[in-house]
């Protein structure tokens, strides 16, 4: 199949950037999406282009570092998937596809559809964990933890920090992101100690990095590649709250 | 890219309500205030339809209930301060949190966004909170204060009522009508988006439902009186 | 010896710092032994910790935690995102929480065993030891491990044991265990004790004085390159699989950090010791950038078969029962579908080579379910593999409900690395290798659930006691020479410059394919004195080719990610040299390394514990690789052919 692809060029944070039309010819169906662009950067490298830069590493979805808001979606149109685990079949033979970085302004473009992301490291920096130095650990059946709160600790503790929420979310909130962690943290018994300052810490950050407010739009679940739940939010907002009244 | 061993955004000290989500929960405990506030007003309009009698007692009692413990319109008063607040801050929330989102996305995207969640949050609420804060201050001019109102400041609750949704001031009832709908989309989100913002919220599905049934119903009580009026069912 | 190939033999390597002693006791006597530094000097020594995966984030987190002042390195955007984060089944640990009859000493019989008798009996026995308490603090971090009902940890049974003993987060145990490790080094940034510098690159190892004493890093985003000084250095860097250039790593994976170590002096052992995963999904067109895995669980319900005559291509549902070959269960009855990785994957090969494949290129065999969804039914297999399926479907687009699925083999690990003593520490002073990037604990081919766990088990447990020891047995290592500083800058320097004026006619991706599919075809699965040979004289061809040809377009300056390339493939050709070196010198078969000349009658492979009972260790030369021999004794475990028919 042959596709149109518009793509954001921008060649530092400096740069404005604008977007550019290229055209690739005979994509496979099997191809993913990055091999997709891997196969046009081959061509730019050879006609003496600078190829578009992009994140990627695992390619298998569990990384987080890949991420393009493709024709309007962030990680493109099909649910619960990466970019990297994007597969060129659901594209149709001369489409026309737009592909941006995410927009966010504590995501600033490094080049091209590259970001940086380190807001989300110190995010987590500010309580995105237990304090329990190597070695002072209790035998690990000390504390029994009901099947469902581990269960449902793990569901929020999927998140791979990609940060499509954010691009997706338009108010630019990073909440889905941070509550998925502080949801994890705060259902497991070892999580209790720290469980106020952490949540506090937390949303303070989240702000203090420029992330939007939440309104509850939704946008971010919808988007999200390991469908992190709505309701990690709510419980965010809980914890925050009660532990601001403290 | 280094990060500096401290935090390089100190985390900012400017208290609970300088917060994204202190803001919020501002915005959500306004917004049932005013939700509660809604829910009576609508019971009281309804009493026009038990008659003039009815309803006038009702606007007196609105004036004079607590007395004589306390003077004549003080819960009233006290009442009216309060929703004045709950609007005022209700706003600047909402305000804040725009200016805040508009700031975390300095550069648009090319292509449309495409919603993904149905998009209905994003659009109503804010152009929606808009036209139902104009058309607050106009209601507030024509039935309370009466300055819009044909029978003027002095005419009985009940005749400017009448007068106000009378069939020859069509475009009054519209936007009225309007205004009302827009109430009903507002709150259809905001019911369960306050209760989420509170952190209260689980099992989605019945929660959007629930707040649409009662977003409805608030419409329903609402838009009956002006029609009743229009068709001359009250009059 | 002769022809094309040119090693020679050096003098043998000992390890000299495992305790003598019961094997029991051998942890206790050296850590006991390990001198200690007092916290007020721990602030003044640094030490660099390269890589973020499971060794290198839950070693700097801890040396953090101790007081030195570490600063940390991953080419990535956040240290999350190292390839540890990837691993899907599970860790091993002898909690013998079911009572199963599993020990630590089981634990280590097991490991030893499935290493096929390559691995040192000291670092086995203390790797099964630690497991315990590797467990107790990825819980106490809140790493949400699968639980039973009675809300204790659940466990489940992996190849090549017989006790359930594996720990797992449903299919993610990688990623939960590696958030673990960075959130616990997160704490420690902002406590200020370890300095991230994440997106840079480790291009060059700083000797001075005969010690590791610093790095010279690219930061991938401004281009600039930076020397960091430190009393000692610890490089985590991961495996070097992608030499294969399709390998289930992540695309970042390189053997630079290692490869460069090994250039100033480090020792590297065991080159050529790979591991092939049998379930992986086959490769379906040239574009193909990685593979993936399935997991291995799924050899559990599936049986594995392809058409009896070769050239059959007929739609699997038409082939019928007596037309079908289930090859696993007709070779080794015994253990049919769950023979260890490295048989599975040779069995696979065999029927391909015979003309039996299927797909595209006849490079896959069938997994087929329709059994299992017989006998349990349709829902009781989706709630087993559900998302396996979904993953196979997403990238395949076919239903692996209706249609058997189609695997093949993939690289998947590498035993191989630097070669380290019982302290982890290089043959470069102060230079430590912990995580999949040293040689150390899993010998000839790696049980699953053990990577996890030696990663771990290095980075919070061993390392930040014998990193201690020699710290502290300094007392300051003094000024670093100039000299050696600017002599690594300017290596990288010119390595660089060297990439960007070619300016050739072929990008660095089409030669690390080349590169690539000339290793996997002559020193992967099953490998010959005349594959490699032929390698061997083909790599050297191919390397010359691309100082001469390639093209890197753009500056040193700013992100380039075609160059950051371009230098991991250069190191990669070297490598793949050494490595091929190593497969033709080992005459044997044994583990993941597959000598055709030595199997038995059955076609098994035929190990020769007379010659090769040794760790080979080579050391770089002008002058063509030194080989180091270090002998392995077994003094607990027999040595033993293994058999799983
Ligand atoms: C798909 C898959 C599934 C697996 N499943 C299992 C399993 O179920 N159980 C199990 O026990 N094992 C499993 N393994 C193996 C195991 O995951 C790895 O061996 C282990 O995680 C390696 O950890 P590490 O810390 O040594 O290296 P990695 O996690 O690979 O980390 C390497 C780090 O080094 C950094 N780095 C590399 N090169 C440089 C450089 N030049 N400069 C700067 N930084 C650099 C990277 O940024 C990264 O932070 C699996 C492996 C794969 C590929
Ligand atoms: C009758 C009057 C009103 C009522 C009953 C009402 C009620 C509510 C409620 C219950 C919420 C949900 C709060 C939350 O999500 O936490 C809300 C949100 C909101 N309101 Fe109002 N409101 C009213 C008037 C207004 C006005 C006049 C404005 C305009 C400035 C406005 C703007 C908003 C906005 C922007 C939101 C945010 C949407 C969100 O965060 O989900 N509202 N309102
Ligand atoms: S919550 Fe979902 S979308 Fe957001 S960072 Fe985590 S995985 Fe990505
Ligand atoms: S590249 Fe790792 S999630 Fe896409």
């Amino acid at each position: 199949m042959n596709l149109t692809l518009k793509i954001w060029r921008q060649n530092g944070p400096a740069d404005r950037g604008r977007m550019v039309t290229y055209r690739v010819e005979d994509v496979s169906p099997d191809m993913s999406f990055l091999e997709m662009l891997d196969v046009l950067n081959e061509r730019l490298i050879l006609e003496g282009d600078d190829p578009v830069a992009f994140d990627h590493d695992c390619r298998e979805g569990i990384c987080g570092m890949c991420g393009m808001v493709i024709n309007g979606v962030a990680h493109g149109e099909q649910r619960a998937t990466t970019t990297c685990q994007l597969h060129m079949r659901h594209f149709e033979d001369g489409a026309v596809v737009t592909i941006e970085p995410w927009r966010a302004a504590p995501f600033p473009v490094v080049k091209d559809l590259v970001v940086d992301r380190s807001s989300f490291d110190r995010i987590i920096q500010a309580g995105g964990f237990i304090s329990v130095p190597a070695g002072s650990a209790p035998d690990a059946h000390a504390i029994p933890v009901p099947k469902d709160d581990a269960d449902a600790a793990f569901d929020a503790a999927t998140c791979i920090g990609c940060g499509a929420c954010v691009a997706a979310c338009p108010n630019g909130s990073a909440s889905l992101f941070t509550a998925a962690k502080i949801t994890h943290l705060s259902l497991l018994p070892q999580g209790q100690p720290e469980r106020a300052s952490r949540a506090k810490a937390m949303v303070e950050q989240m702000d203090a990095e420029g992330f939007g407010g939440c309104t509850n739009t939704g946008e971010c679940t919808a988007v999200c590649p390991k469908g992190i739940p709505l309701d990690t939010i709510a419980r965010m907002n809980a914890e925050f709250l009660k532990a601001s009244s403290k | 890219m280094a990060t500096a061993p401290t935090l390089p955004h100190a985390a900012h000290k400017g208290g609970f309500y300088a917060s994204s989500n202190g803001k919020k929960a501002l915005m959500a405990v306004t917004g049932a205030v005013l939700v509660l506030f809604l829910v009576g007003h609508m019971l009281g309009n309804l009493k026009i339809f038990l008659g003039a009698g009815s309803f006038n007692h009702y606007a007196e009692w609105l004036r004079t209930v607590g007395s004589p413990a306390l003077p004549n319109r003080t819960l009233l008063t006290i009442a009216e301060i309060v929703l004045a607040l709950a609007v005022v801050l209700h706003m600047w929330s909402a305000v804040s949190l725009a200016r805040r989102a508009a700031k975390a996305r300095p550069v648009k995207y090319a292509a449309k966004r495409k919603s993904q969640a149905g998009g209905y949050a994003t659009h109503t609420m804010r152009y929606g909170g808009v036209i139902i804060l104009l058309f607050v201050i106009w209601h507030l001019l024509d039935l309370t204060f009466g300055v819009v109102n044909p029978k003027g400041g002095d005419a009985t609750p009940y005749d400017r009522v009448v007068a106000g949704f009378d069939p020859s001031r069509w475009w009054v009832t519209v936007f009225y009508l309007v205004a009302m709908v827009m109430v009903g989309l507002h709150l259809r989100h905001g019911l369960w988006s306050a209760l989420q913002t509170l952190g209260l919220a689980h099992r989605y599905a019945a929660l959007k439902a629930g707040s649409a049934v009662i977003a409805t119903v608030l419409v329903l009580g609402f838009v009956a009186v002006p029609i009743a009026v229009m068709i001359g069912a009250v009059k | 010896m002769k022809d094309n190939v040119n090693y020679t033999v050096g003098e043998p390597i000992r390890d000299t710092k495992a305790p003598e002693g019961p094997i029991e006791d051998r942890w206790d006597t050296r850590r006991f032994q390990a001198k200690l530094v007092n916290p007020a000097n721990k602030r003044k020594l640094t030490v660099i910790v390269v890589g973020t995966g499971l060794a290198g984030g839950s070693a700097a987190a801890t040396l953090g935690e101790l007081g030195y002042k570490v600063k940390s390195f991953c080419y990535q955007d956040s240290p999350r995102r190292a390839h540890s984060i990837a691993a899907q089944g599970g860790i091993n640990a002898a909690k013998n929480y079911r009572g199963d009859g599993d020990s630590v000493y089981r634990l280590f019989y097991d490991t030893v065993k499935g290493g096929d008798f390559r691995a040192r009996e000291s670092n086995v026995y203390r790797l099964a030891q630690v497991s315990v308490n590797i467990i107790d603090q990825a819980v106490a971090q809140g790493v949400p491990f699968a639980r039973e009902y009675g809300g204790l940890l659940d466990t489940r049974s992996f190849g090549g044991a017989q006790v359930s003993r594996t720990f797992y987060a449903r299919g993610q145990t990688g990623q939960q265990l590696l958030l673990g490790a960075y959130s616990a080094l997160e704490r420690q940034i902002a406590a200020g004790t370890v300095e991230m510098h994440t997106r840079h690159e480790m291009l060059e190892l700083v000797v001075s004085g005969g010690r590791a004493r610093g790095v010279v890093v690219r930061d991938m985003v401004t281009g600039e390159i930076e020397t960091h000084l430190a009393d000692a250095v610890v490089l985590a860097t991961g495996g070097y699989g992608n030499v294969f250039f399709l390998s289930t790593n992540a695309k970042g994976c390189n053997t630079t950090a290692i490869w460069r170590a090994h250039r100033r002096g480090a020792l590297f052992a065991n080159p050529c010791f790979t591991q092939i995963h049998p379930t992986c999904i086959p490769v379906s067109g040239d574009y193909q950038s990685k593979l993936t895995l399935m997991s291995e669980s799924l050899r559990n319900d599936g049986r594995v078969w392809v058409p009896a005559r070769g050239g059959d291509d007929r739609r699997p549902a038409d082939i019928p029962e007596g037309e079908r070959d289930y090859y696993l269960e007709r070779i080794y009855p015994a253990f049919g579908n769950l023979v260890p990785r490295d048989i599975a994957s040779r069995a696979a090969k065999n029927v391909c080579d015979e003309g039996r494949g299927v797909g595209p290129g006849g490079l896959g065999v069938y997994l087929d379910f329709a059994d299992a969804i017989g006998r349990l039914g349709r829902d009781a297999v989706e709630k087993k593999y559900g998302n396996l399926f979904e993953m196979y479907e997403r990238i395949t687009g076919e239903n692996p409900y209706e249609t058997p699925m189609r695997i093949y083999p993939a690289v998947h690990y590498t035993m191989g690395g630097l070669w380290v003593d019982y302290d982890l520490q290089s043959t470069i002073p102060g230079l430590f290798v912990i995580g999949e990037a040293n040689f150390s604990d899993h010998g000839a081919n790696r049980l699953g659930a053990s990577a996890l766990m030696q990663g771990l088990a290095d980075g919070y447990f061993v390392l930040p006691t014998t990193l201690g020891d020699y710290l502290a047995g300094a007392g300051g290592f003094g000024e670093v020479d100039e000299k050696a500083v600017a002599e690594a800058e300017i290596t990288v320097r010119e390595k660089i410059e060297k990439l960007l004026c070619v300016n050739g006619t072929r990008t660095a991706d089409s030669y690390h394919r080349e590169l690539g599919r000339l290793m996997w075809d002559y020193c992967g699965m099953e490998r010959t004195d005349e594959s490699l040979r032929k390698a061997l004289q083909r790599i050297p061809e191919l390397r010359e080719e691309f100082w001469n040809n390639v093209k890197v377009p753009g500056d040193g300056e700013g992100l380039n990610q075609a160059l950051e390339r371009a230098g991991r493939v250069a190191d990669f050709f070297d490598l793949a040299e050494l490595m091929c070196i190593d497969a033709l010198h080992r005459t044997e078969s044994c583990g993941g390394h597959f000598r055709a000349e030595s199997q038995d009658a059955d076609g098994e492979a035929l190990r020769d514990d007379e010659h090769f009972a040794y760790v080979a260790a080579w050391e770089w030369g002008p002058d063509g690789p030194v080989l180091h021999k270090e002998d392995l004794n077994y003094d607990y475990v027999k040595m033993t052919q293994r058999s799983y028919k």
